[in-house]
């Protein structure tokens, strides 16, 4: 290394380094581990177990959806509850807890230049707390009448009444208990990654320096912690409503010819405090996604990201604006027109930030070094995939083609698009992209590459024909489409084929799972910085890093994350804690 | 120690108002200068809690809005009969008196927690826990005087069934925070008590030193739970 010249120098420490937890057995060392690392991955085995679940939920959806009346055993009553459990863990016990719980653990401390997080022992308590909402959950499959068969949403007053698989049983009980449970968990490890990239940077750091991977993961944990109150406050009174027969969210209704107790309630109370938090949450999944795609983009195409300020403000400014745009998906619940004019403006506008990110990673590809290594593929289709799904959300947000639209096929191709494959798109890219600092090994490449191809191009033919069923007008979430008029003979031979398609990415995902596993053990050495990237996680003195991540000295942050291929320099990357002296940056100013 | 607040910033040459709080955002370790850790992760819980409490209090007005039955008068309801006259609202005004002294007490405890008087910190926060646990006693018997007239969750004898409902989540909700608050009162003088905070003892679970900070940081969680009891007061009793 360079001597540091006087123009290199950096503040002093403000604080004295953390005081590290030393573990002496294998149970603290492995099980209930402090180390931000350990609980990453704890929390991503979990996750994926879960997500596992959704996964062989949606292959029996497919069967009857392809099939239909061909496998007795799935009655509407199971076909409901097979929606429900899929969105919901989907949705919050994979995506919300891999992204921030699993990514955002590993990666905070490591890019940031952090010991660890800063509260090691709350942050424990997170994962604990997750995996305890995740039992809860899963315990709902063998309660007696089943998991709750209301829809991800969980619209009261349906989600509590007698026609309802698990309404009047046990099923929508666990389901709100371990929304609490999450929400608890939840709050423990955002408090920590909030802190942590605020106070906990090391020397030389700057917000303006950190990796666009932590500014997605920071900004959606700041949602999350605003908007899971409002998912938290429903999931009580629900609660309430179901046990104790209050009426928040239950008018007077009959049921089965009998006047049922409740009285006076607002059903559009609940799904104003559901898409309050809802909206954010589709943020909360793609800004993470957002961030992480940048940097395996810029990595990949030795180039820096192109409009580094903008990507940030662009962060900043679509996790605002999603904080009021929630009633665009109340179009047909009934509003005053004005508020529909308001919420279509407002979600339109988010397009704005959004395709300033969509330009700037084609820009930062523009006349790149492009390797199509793993990772990048994945990024790539990310890019397609995320601007086909946000097209049609140009559709949705405008309350004249809502209306129609609304509760068909079209609006699942939409959301699929845009917040199932793009995000799940951008894991795999990083599972492949950081899977050699986290193991030591690569992931084999030909099972990747069969991994990506299946997976991108498989998910497209899922889910494009969808839109075309939807223009049909084929509703969503009936179990049975045979006897419909708008069912013509072509488009149940389109639902046959897109649920062969879905099992042949399920099976995919397999291979996937096996080379994870085989890899650990068999996978080729990677070395400490095998894609040659310029940020703080690879240059860890020992791969995997070691507790307490950077050996004795914390490194010290000379430059921005994207030095890629600066002129003049002896390599084509200048990591992130070499001094200036060394070589020139292309670090705006 | 990790969580120290200050050192070589509180010597540094910084620009002062709008521009200071854009320096230290722009500079490198922290964004808040002279902010600890446990400190800066209080303050955001307590925002995102804030954000719980105004759910409920948003649905609490929606439903009271909404309602086409009449809303039970808070000043009747919560009347004591004293000397042969209705007092509305007494019982609510003494244990607002309460909290809101508990919170004197409480900033005392801080104040003499950083002149390291370990007997006046442990007693003034053993005082303030007492009168929390007064308010949750008091909150007690208002549950208890409403149950026996008939108020439920699900109905009450006077008008919209959701009065009980609100009522009883509401501040159920926020006498929980207080019994929590309690409860941390208690560990945190018995450490202030026994001198951790001087001997620089480890946590028995986070194995981590407190410091005498720690009896901010609770002051900042009780102020707050302080300041809810304020716009419950003001939301659900005086309107």
């Amino acid at each position: 290394m360079v001597d540091v010249t006087p123009a290199d120098a950096v503040p002093p420490a403000e604080v004295a380094e953390m005081e590290l937890y030393h573990p002496h057995s294998w149970w603290t060392k492995y099980v209930f581990s402090q180390d931000a690392k350990v609980i990453a991955v704890q929390y991503s085995a979990t996750a994926m177990a879960i997500g596992l679940v959704a996964l062989m939920l949606s292959w029996l959806m497919r069967l009857q959806l392809g099939f239909p009346g061909t496998f007795d055993f799935i009655t509407p009553e199971a076909y409901y509850q097979f929606i429900t459990m899929h969105g919901m863990i989907m949705v919050i016990y994979l995506l919300t807890a891999l992204f921030l719980g699993g990514f955002g653990n590993y990666l905070i401390p490591l890019m940031v230049g952090a010991r660890d997080m800063v509260f090691p022992y709350v942050n424990m308590l997170s994962y604990w707390v997750y995996l305890l909402a995740v039992l809860v959950l899963v315990s709902s499959f063998f309660a007696p009448g089943g998991p709750t068969g209301a829809g991800w949403t969980l619209y009261p007053p349906q989600a509590i009444m007698t026609g309802t698989p698990g309404g009047q049983d046990w099923g929508i009980i666990l389901m709100l208990s371990s929304l609490i449970l999450f929400i608890i968990g939840f709050t423990m490890g955002g408090l920590n990654y909030v802190v942590t990239v605020l106070q906990g940077r090391t020397r030389g750091m700057t917000l303006m320096r950190l990796p666009l991977t932590v500014w997605g993961i920071f900004t959606a944990t700041v949602m999350a912690l605003l908007a899971f109150p409002a998912l938290f406050v429903a999931c009580v009174m629900m609660l309430l409503d179901r046990l104790l027969g209050t009426s928040f969210f239950m008018p007077a209704i009959v049921e089965m010819g009998e006047q049922l107790q409740h009285n006076g309630g607002s059903p559009i109370l609940f799904q104003h405090l559901f898409w309050f938090f809802g909206h954010p949450e589709v943020y909360i999944v793609a800004l993470p996604a957002f961030g992480i795609v940048s940097d395996l983009i810029s990595t990949h195409a030795r180039k820096n990201i192109f409009g580094y300020r903008m990507m940030v403000w662009a962060i900043i400014a679509i996790g605002a604006l999603s904080f009021v745009v929630w009633a665009h998906h109340m179009y047909v619940s009934g509003m005053n027109p004005y508020f529909g004019f308001f919420f279509a403006t407002t979600t339109l506008i988010i397009a704005v930030p959004t395709a300033i990110k969509v330009y700037n990673w084609v820009l930062t590809l523009w006349r790149g070094d492009i390797h199509l290594t793993i990772p990048m593929l994945f990024a790539l289709a990310f890019i397609v995939t995320f601007v086909n799904g946000g097209l049609t959300g140009l559709f949705l947000g405008n309350v004249v083609v809502d209306v129609p639209l609304s509760d068909t096929m079209f609006v699942v191709a939409h959301f699929h698009m845009v917040m199932g494959v793009a995000p799940i798109l951008v894991i795999f890219g990083a599972i492949y992209h950081w899977y050699p600092k986290v193991t030591g090994r690569m992931l084999d490449e030909t099972l990747g590459r069969f991994h990506f191809w299946i997976t991108f191009l498989g998910a497209y033919l899922i889910f494009f024909p969808m839109h075309y069923l939807g223009l049909m007008g084929v509703p969503r979430r009936y179990a049975e489409l045979t006897d419909m008029n708008i069912m013509t003979e072509s488009a149940h031979h389109l639902n046959s084929f897109i649920s062969i398609m879905a099992f042949i990415v399920g099976f995919a995902q397999m291979v996937f799972l096996f080379n994870l596993i085989w890899s650990i053990r068999h996978g080729r050495e990677a070395g400490g910085n095998p894609w040659r990237a310029t940020t703080l996680e690879w240059q860890t003195p020992e791969t995997p890093p070691a507790h307490g991540n950077f050996g004795k000295e914390l490194p010290i942050v000379y430059r921005w994350a994207y030095d890629y291929s600066v002129p003049g320099a002896k390599e084509d990357f200048i990591p992130q804690n070499v001094p200036g002296s060394f070589g020139p940056s292309r670090e705006p100013a | 120690m990790a969580e120290t607040t200050l050192t070589h910033t509180s010597q540094m040459d910084r620009p002062q108002g709008l521009r200071g709080i854009a320096a230290d955002w722009a500079s490198d370790q922290r964004a808040f200068k002279n902010v600890s850790w446990g400190k800066a992760m209080m303050w955001i819980f307590l925002l995102s809690d804030t954000f719980i409490f105004g759910c409920f209090l948003l649905s609490y007005m929606t439903a009271r809005i909404s309602t086409r039955v009449p809303w039970p008068n808070p000043s009747e309801v919560f009347a004591l009969r004293i000397g042969g006259s209705e007092i509305p609202l007494i019982l609510i005004a003494i244990m607002t008196f309460v909290l809101i002294s508990s919170s004197g007490t409480m900033a005392m405890a801080v104040n003499f927690g950083y002149r390291r008087d370990r007997r006046k910190t442990a007693i003034l926060m053993l005082l303030t826990a007492a009168l929390g646990a007064t308010f949750v006693g008091m909150q007690a018997f208002e549950w208890t005087k409403l149950i026996t007239e008939g108020v439920r969750p699900w109905g009450n004898p006077w008008g919209a069934a959701q009065f009980g409902s609100c009522f009883f989540m509401i501040t159920g909700f926020h006498g929980t925070h207080v019994t929590i608050g309690v409860i941390f009162l208690i560990i945190v003088a018995r450490k202030v008590w026994r001198g951790d905070f001087d001997t620089g003892r480890p946590g028995f679970f986070t194995s981590r030193r407190g410091r005498y900070e720690n009896v901010e940081i609770m002051g900042l969680y009780w102020h707050f739970v302080d300041l809810v009891w304020v716009f419950i007061f003001a939301f659900f009793y005086l309107w």
